[in-house]
């Protein structure tokens, strides 16, 4: 018999005890993502071009690479959180779940990986 | 599936179709573009570490029709998810439940996500000529 209340039992735990951690990384790496987004956004937008030459300057500024690290490992992390959602709403057979779960996971470290590599080779040029 | 399966929240069969619930929609159908977008975002920038001829083949593939299309799509995608994100960050705070609120705050994510992809778009086209 567990002598805690039943309210102090179901306080900030739905019927799977979990959740609440989740919910909060989404919310806060959405917070991280709007300074983050439009950093990203205006700085192509005002670029003077769009070629080769003046990216690849432009990201191979110290500070931009940075940023543009930041924003691709939020940016992923935020997505899956979404997507993962997703997910769990709508895909209810139990194996189909996990399996894109999963597939969902490598995905997105796949893809968040290269993305990072990519531009650490442009910002220390190989 | 349990044998009886239960009605699910909100019961769509019955529910009247209003502002709230497509914004909901758009917000993720939204997100589940720009997870697309990621992947476009991944080529770009490995074509841009790859060399200035791989960059070119990537310029080439977002410059065709079905390109412009997606980048315009992603455009307002990302617009309209960060204002109706916004809005769902107040509501989260507690703040801008009223009627009046939500409604004007939908149609502000809407209608400010329209125009800002149109002046981005314009701006982008008046660079190139």
């Amino acid at each position: 018999m567990s002598l805690r209340s039943p309210l102090g039992r179901v306080l900030g735990t739905g019927s799977a005890k979990e959740g609440s951690g989740h919910w909060w990384a989404q919310r806060l790496s959405a917070v991280a993502l709007i300074p983050l987004t439009l950093w990203f956004f205006f700085s192509l937008l005002l670029l003077p071009e769009l070629d080769y030459l003046t990216v690849h300057t432009w990201l191979s500024v110290p500070l931009s690479s940075f940023f543009a690290v930041l924003l691709v490992a939020v940016l992923t992390y935020h997505s899956y959180l979404g997507t993962q959602v997703v997910v769990e709403d709508y895909v209810h057979a139990n194996g189909a779940k996990l399996f894109l779960l999963l597939l969902l996971r490598f995905a997105y470290v796949l893809c968040g990986g290269a993305s990072i590599f990519a531009i650490l080779r442009v910002a220390f040029g190989s | 599936m349990p044998p009886h399966p239960r009605p699910l929240s909100p019961h769509l069969g019955i529910y009247r179709w209003q502002i709230g619930n497509t914004l909901s929609i758009v917000h993720r159908f939204t997100g589940i573009g720009l997870a697309l977008g990621l992947i476009a975002l991944c080529y770009w920038l490995v074509s841009l570490a790859s060399g200035e001829e791989s960059f070119r083949a990537a310029e080439r593939t977002f410059a065709s029709p079905v390109g412009l299309a997606l980048l315009i799509g992603w455009t307002f995608a990302f617009l309209y998810h960060l204002l109706n994100g916004v809005r769902h960050l107040f509501w989260d705070l507690g703040l801008g439940f009223e009627r009046r609120q939500r409604h004007l705050s939908g149609w502000f994510a809407v209608l400010g996500a329209v125009a800002l992809t149109i002046c981005v778009w314009a701006m982008l086209w008046q660079g190139r000529t």
